[in-house]
């Protein structure tokens, strides 16, 4: 049984975090940068082509981690596959032992490195949600048996800065009527905002994990309110981040913050520490966790 | 309408270089509506190369004609005669309208693209075209509030939007509407929120057999009488 799935069933507080696949076989990195997590990080995404930028898959990444020990979540996205591609991909990451999948869309693929590609599509980020499930209960999308059949622990995301919100909540229902058993959100830097959209989908009995991205410059900060939709830095952050000569500590400083913040109202954190992964154990240290 | 636009005329003049007698053929119907490939801009075309070709010395004869419909037989029939008379024909219809002509014309002319053909859109106002339909036969506009997912939503995606729309505008191009915000928004008006409710099944991507072929029911018994002709 997936070791996140147990470790939100016991209710305690749970920490996640992330790594992202290099473009080259290089792999070395970017395994290391999970040694730096530390014991306190329960589960590790692998991004799948994120931001539409080729590089190593997520299944085969996965597969490294599992092999020195760590509880992976694998990322799936509808961008570059396929019904058939995705049904099968799902099947790979069981025979690995690959329980834990973040289903999302995928962003455009006009936005990354090869924006002629064709991009697929064929299924949305629910339907990828509902094929698993379907897996799990031995039936693929045409309804056919399978011969052995997976286990998952399944998970969506949300963007909660995202207007209008109630949009929002009705995809993020329908991914959990489709089996997600968790959620994870998009980065969260204002707190306030954060209660109120906790406040609006409490009725939803799915453990949510918010998503903390640490700053590391006003550029950073500045780049993410143009370009990253549903992030929003907050100015007093920014003149934070403006005012200090120790800009890693302050990202650290920020991020802690954020987390103690919103703490009563989510049932763990998703740390994207974006290659930053030596801080994640500071973070968590500050967060008091 | 089949929405197009003109190729640049660096690439239609290398497509005519080995040819001598060349006749650019416009299209009255969709491609003339927006104003790509009918008589005004067949003739328009027709003179920018006949004067580039002159600036280049080449001697070329380049004509014109525009027939209403290269997507009908009986218009590329009327016209037949003249056609064969050419080294080759530079289609300024859509995609249909070149390979049809070639076709009517027995595959022994040599039939040239003036034209990309882009969408299936509307007018939005005069010289502004929009697309609006991916003509994926499997239409779904009773449950999206008259707004398709598919041809308005950049990803094509079944069950709202993605995590990539920011104040209404979709992440691909921030001047363009998210679709599923218009979808939405349009349900909203219709007081028909609920149908966003419903999680959408997986689309039917084979509803079109591509390349497709449909046969009115009048003239199903004869196309099939054909098919059973001993030969």
């Amino acid at each position: 049984m997936s070791k996140l799935s147990e470790a939100l069933k016991s209710g305690k507080f749970i920490i996640t975090s992330e790594v992202g696949p290099p473009k080259g076989t290089n792999i070395g990195p970017c395994l290391d940068e999970a040694k730096h997590f530390g014991e306190k990080v329960t589960a590790i995404n692998v991004t799948d082509i994120q931001s539409a930028v080729m590089r190593i898959g997520s299944l085969a990444t996965c597969i490294k981690l599992k092999e020195r020990g760590y509880e992976p979540i694998m990322q799936m996205v509808c961008r570059d596959r396929n019904r058939l591609s995705l049904q099968s991909e799902f099947l790979n990451a069981a025979i690995f032992g690959i329980e834990n999948i973040l289903c999302l869309t995928g962003d455009h693929q006009s936005l990354g490195d090869h924006p002629q590609c064709k991009g697929v599509f064929d299924l949305d980020s629910v339907q990828l949600i509902a094929a698993a499930k379907g897996l799990m209960e031995g039936k693929d999308l045409s309804g056919n048996k399978l011969d052995g059949v997976p286990n998952f622990f399944l998970g969506g995301v949300v963007s909660p800065g995202l207007e209008p919100v109630e949009l929002q909540i009705m995809k993020m229902e329908k991914k959990i009527t489709a089996g997600a058993q968790f959620i994870q959100t998009q980065a969260i830097f204002e707190p306030d905002k954060f209660r109120s959209f906790m406040e609006k989908v409490k009725h939803l009995q799915v453990p949510i994990l918010a998503g903390i991205i640490i700053l590391k410059s006003v550029g950073m900060a500045r780049f993410m309110n143009e370009n990253v939709a549903g992030v929003f830095v907050p100015d007093s952050m920014i003149k934070e981040m403006k005012e200090t000569k120790d800009k890693a500590a302050k990202g650290v400083e920020i991020a802690a913050r954020i987390i103690r913040e919103i703490k009563p109202y989510c049932q763990g954190v998703h740390i994207m520490p974006l290659g930053w992964g030596h801080l994640v154990p500071e973070i968590i240290k500050q967060a008091g966790l | 309408m089949i929405v197009a636009k003109r190729k640049p005329i660096d690439e239609i003049k290398e497509m005519l270089k080995p040819y001598q007698k060349i006749l650019v053929l416009g299209c009255g119907s969709c491609v003339a509506v927006c104003m790509a490939g009918g008589e005004k801009e067949a003739g328009l075309l027709t003179t920018e190369l006949q004067m580039a070709f002159q600036l280049d010395n080449a001697q070329k004869q380049i004509d014109t004609i525009t027939i209403l419909r290269q997507c009908d037989r009986e218009y590329i029939e009327e016209v037949k005669e003249k056609l064969v008379q050419y080294d080759a024909i530079l289609s300024i219809a859509c995609g249909v309208g070149v390979q049809f002509t070639a076709e009517v014309l027995g595959g022994e002319k040599v039939l040239l693209p003036g034209l990309n053909t882009t969408f299936l859109g509307a007018t939005l106002e005069p010289g502004i075209w929009v697309e609006r339909c991916l003509a994926c036969g499997d239409c779904v506009l009773d449950e999206t509030g008259g707004v398709c997912p598919v041809a308005m939503c950049s990803k094509s995606l079944m069950n709202g939007p993605c995590g990539g729309h920011e104040k209404g505008k979709c992440e691909v191009d921030r001047t363009r509407d998210c679709g599923w915000v218009l979808i939405y928004e349009r349900l909203k008006k219709l007081g028909k929120l609920d149908l966003m409710k419903k999680i959408n099944p997986v689309k039917n991507y084979g509803a079109v057999k591509r390349p497709d072929k449909i046969i009115h029911e009048a003239y199903q018994p004869v196309a099939v009488k054909e098919e059973k002709k001993p030969s």
